[in-house]
């Protein structure tokens, strides 16, 4: 193990704002390491900005202590200012400048010489597709342009940790396709990352790591296929058959359930099945089980010796959602 | 991580610090330029109409002394310093914090939080200077015969230009990290209106001598003491008689303090406004 510093490290934060009688963030700990995409996952008012605010300067904390790349948020302002960038959930686009001048001033602000920051902001604005529109004004922006912008300006001085805070909220499917496709690339050359989002699939999309938070608090912290782990009978084979008749369906579940690592086996009601279907002959099991792509084929021998026709087999993913829901009981919006 | 970017950093915050102060009055200078022409005619429209009625209509239908335009010029000029200053700080701070966020850039600038509002004062206090200043040729022109200032104290003129102008500015850093989006209309009827009306920009200070519980009501306006000092500086002498102003040490103290205590309380809402 090296012991290479943390590019954000959190210890035993809170924050009660002034007249609130609960702490928008409980005692949060959590450390990102160097190039790692991170997210904060949980529903509005979980406290994923307000720990966002506490590593960007914006909020001070009330306890605990925070860091980036070693410098403390309460201490060293300025030092952690010059390491960092944050993408906002709403625009706070110069709208008194022109695009590019938005970059470079951007620049000019973290003390970038002028030719550096007009050849790294025509460079910038290319990656993100805006180069034919760098002269206009931000009011003639969609917003999908608007956070690319954001995002160009966020790397203009070169920080070693990027804040996204609730990146592709109200984007387009296409727009958010491409901001996910520029975060991994920035990621990829090695930029850390920290992102909130109450979007479970962006979360399984970008995060190397995930921490649901929930009322100010980390319920949990890991990467993405160990939170599913943590769901019982989350991995588990849906079997859909279509029955001789009826009453074959017993002889079915007998089968299914003789099969050696099989924890459990539910006929899921009409309802609940993947695509309900109005031929009651048709019905859907799920077996549950540690190893469930091992019961691939057995699950296909049993439906068929039991003399039914097989319509669909796949193995069940869990989702984050369905980690949040087990860990919370509530859905995350 | 880039491996170049953390060793072409600046490690000195002071540096740091005074580039960031420098390119966000670089910013607002820049966007100060391209709507000069709306700027000008903002802060001159209203100055003109008032020389020309007060100064040039009343005086030929004979409601006013021909005289007056010498003491009301110098409060207008007040008047719009104070002005100028105030809007150049105000609205913007009020939309910005209240929803716009645009100065978010520079709040995450390598600068501490307090230098940004300091900035915000020089630059709003720079267009008040700029508007009073442009006051002088412009009323040279709508006066013509009637334009007399005094052209011994110059050294003087500027000076109180100067403060007027910064201490406008204080004023509009408080207003505008006080009121909230919500209370502007409210913020001009209740703070601005009794600000333009107590502040001696239509009379004179000594003059008030008969109507003293009003006298001692204007001291309490900043605005007072900017008026009082330009016309120290401005009004000549008339018939070897130079007309009474309000002491000059107090027209300093009244305006620095202004400046010192609006800063203190400024510095301090906008902080809370910005770091919660």
């Amino acid at each position: 193990m090296s012991h290479e510093p943390a590019a954000i490290q959190v210890r035993d934060l809170v924050k009660r704002y002034e007249k609130a009688n609960f702490n928008a963030v409980d005692g949060v700990t959590f450390s990102v390491r160097p190039g790692e995409i991170f997210g904060l996952l949980g529903p509005n008012g979980a406290g994923k900005t307000t720990t966002i605010g506490v590593l960007t300067t914006a909020v001070l904390p009330t306890a605990g202590t925070a860091a980036i790349m070693g410098f403390d948020v309460a201490r060293d302002p300025i030092g952690i200012k010059q390491r960092i960038a944050v993408v906002p959930q709403q625009s706070n686009l110069d709208r008194s400048l022109r695009v590019k001048e938005i970059l470079t001033f951007h620049a000019a602000y973290h003390g970038v010489p002028r030719h550096e920051r007009e050849a790294r902001a025509d460079a910038l604005l290319d990656e993100l597709g805006l180069g034919d529109r760098k002269h206009e004004r931000v009011n003639r922006y969609s917003g999908g342009m608007s956070q690319r912008l954001m995002i160009a300006r966020a790397l203009m001085h070169e920080p070693d940790v990027l804040f996204l805070d609730e990146p592709t909220n109200n984007l387009d499917p296409q727009s958010r396709l491409f901001l996910w496709d520029r975060i991994r690339a920035l990621n990829a050359k090695g930029l850390t990352i920290l992102l909130t989002t109450h979007d479970m699939n962006e979360a399984d999309q970008l995060c190397a790591r995930i921490a649901i938070m929930d009322k100010g608090r980390i319920l949990v912290d890991d990467t993405a296929a160990e939170l599913k782990k943590m769901i019982p009978g989350g991995n588990a084979v849906e079997l859909r058959v279509s029955l001789p008749c009826p009453e074959d369906g017993a002889r079915v579940l007998e089968a299914l359930r003789a099969l050696a690592g099989v924890s459990k086996v539910d006929e899921l009601d009409a309802g609940a099945a993947p695509a309900p279907e109005d031929d009651p002959n048709v019905v859907t099991y799920r077996l549950y089980a540690e190893a469930a792509p091992a019961l691939v084929g057995p699950a296909t021998q049993a439906g068929l010796v039991a003399g039914a026709q097989v319509r669909d087999l796949h193995v069940k993913q869990p989702s984050l959602e369905d980690v949040f829901i087990y860990l919370t009981g509530r859905h995350l919006r | 991580m880039n491996p170049t970017a953390g060793q072409s950093r600046h490690s000195n915050r002071f540096w740091l610090a005074a580039n960031a102060f420098g390119a966000t009055l670089r910013r607002d200078l820049v966007v100060t330029r391209r709507e000069l022409a709306q700027f000008l005619v903002q802060a001159l429209i209203q100055p003109m109409f008032f020389l020309l009625i007060f100064c040039k209509i009343l005086p030929s239908i004979g409601l006013t002394a021909g005289n007056f335009a010498a003491l009301l010029l110098p409060g207008i000029v007040g008047l719009t310093e104070l002005m100028a200053a105030i809007q150049g700080i105000t609205l913007p701070l009020v939309l910005d914090l209240g929803f716009a966020r645009e100065i978010d850039d520079r709040l995450l600038a390598p600068m501490p939080v307090w230098l940004v509002a300091v900035e915000k004062v020089l630059f709003a206090s720079m267009r008040g200077m700029v508007a009073g200043a442009v006051i002088f040729p412009a009323a040279w022109l709508v006066l013509g015969s009637r334009y007399t200032v005094r052209g011994d104290r110059i050294g003087e003129l500027i000076c109180m230009i100067v403060l007027a102008a910064f201490a406008g500015a204080g004023i509009g850093l408080v207003i505008g990290t006080v009121v909230k989006p919500e209370q502007i209309s409210l913020m001009f009827a209740v703070i601005l209106t009794p600000l333009l009306f107590t502040g001696c920009t239509y009379y004179p200070w000594s003059a008030l001598s008969t109507v003293r519980w009003f006298q001692v009501i204007t001291l309490f306006n900043p605005l007072t003491y900017a008026a009082e000092g330009l016309r120290n500086a401005m009004v000549p002498a008339l018939n070897g008689h130079t007309m009474p102003t309000l002491p000059l040490p107090w027209v300093l103290i009244g305006l620095i303090a202004t400046l010192g205590l609006c800063l203190a309380f400024g510095v301090r809402t906008f902080r809370a406004r910005v770091v919660s």
